[in-house]
């Protein structure tokens, strides 16, 4: 059985390789009971999709005007 | 463009083109800053930085007609400067210095083994809180302050190959070249800048809530 260490481990693992069908199986029964690394497993996508958006978040808001 | 050679100011690269966005010298000195900050921390080398912004802003405000307003350029120039730095990365990568791989074994034993108990659980005040609506955020002007702090924030390369990896969309085998790195480092130096960008994020921007482990 995983735990929370290991679950932030496998989430940031998986932004670099496919996990395996045992991994994500893993991980998936433990962010059922587990809302921690539930709410860290979406902010990993947060944290990627803030990257990606950096130059237009940066500016783009404060000169709409 | 070698060093020997004049490097072109921002009044200079402006002057032939008449566009009230490019008579915005405040706009336009603001954005070499901030390119040249970006470039740098990509190339780790003030000089390569300054030829990349210098060449990403010629390439730019030649068509800067084209541009509606502050926000397209902008967006614009940073696109050409990525590619910049992608190129200028992948030429570095024929010859690596040997003293990068010294960087390998910074904070070695860093393992944020105090986020969890013994048993590898969250401890109860570290545990992450639901962001709430985390992509209303991301167009908020004070959101990218924070941000860009907490990156800045981060030690040795990790904001580095953070942003190489998730901006510049390198992948795992150039960044390593670049930054002279195994691939095992570089997981550890990635999961190490996500942990501490995501701490940080939630401590000075998101509102902590409840949530049950």
């Amino acid at each position: 059985m995983l735990n929370c260490q290991n679950v932030t481990r496998l989430y940031s693992e998986s932004q670099e390789r496919p996990l395996t069908l045992q991994e994500r199986m893993s991980v998936k029964m433990h962010v059922m009971m587990c809302s921690g690394c539930r709410n860290f497993g979406e902010q990993m996508h947060i944290l990627r999709q803030a990257a990606r958006t950096y130059v237009q978040g940066a500016d783009g808001h404060a000169d709409k005007t | 463009m070698s060093n020997a050679e004049a490097k072109p100011s921002i009044t200079d690269i402006s002057a032939s083109v008449h566009t009230s966005l490019l008579a915005d010298t405040e706009f336009l000195n603001n954005l070499q800053r901030q390119m040249h900050k970006f470039a740098t921390l990509q190339l780790a080398d003030a000089h390569l930085a300054e030829d990349a912004v210098q060449e990403a802003l010629i390439g730019a405000l030649k068509n800067a007609g084209a541009f509606g307003g502050r926000s397209a350029l902008k967006t614009w120039v940073f696109a050409i400067l990525k590619n910049k730095i992608v190129d200028i990365l992948r030429q570095k990568q024929r010859m690596v210095e040997v003293s990068a791989l010294m960087h390998e074994d910074e904070e070695e034993d860093e393992d944020f083994s105090e986020l969890f108990d013994k048993k590898g659980y969250w401890q109860a005040d570290e545990r992450p809180a639901a962001w709430g609506n985390p992509e209303a955020s991301l167009r908020e002007g004070q959101f990218w302050r924070v941000f860009e702090a907490c990156l800045e924030n981060l030690p040795g390369h990790q904001a580095r190959v953070f942003m190489m990896r998730e901006f510049i969309e390198l992948d795992s085998h150039e960044i390593c070249t670049a930054v002279g790195i195994t691939v095992s480092n570089l997981n550890v130096m990635l999961h190490r800048s996500r942990i501490r960008l995501r701490k940080c994020l939630e401590s000075h921007w998101f509102v902590k809530g409840e949530s049950l482990c």
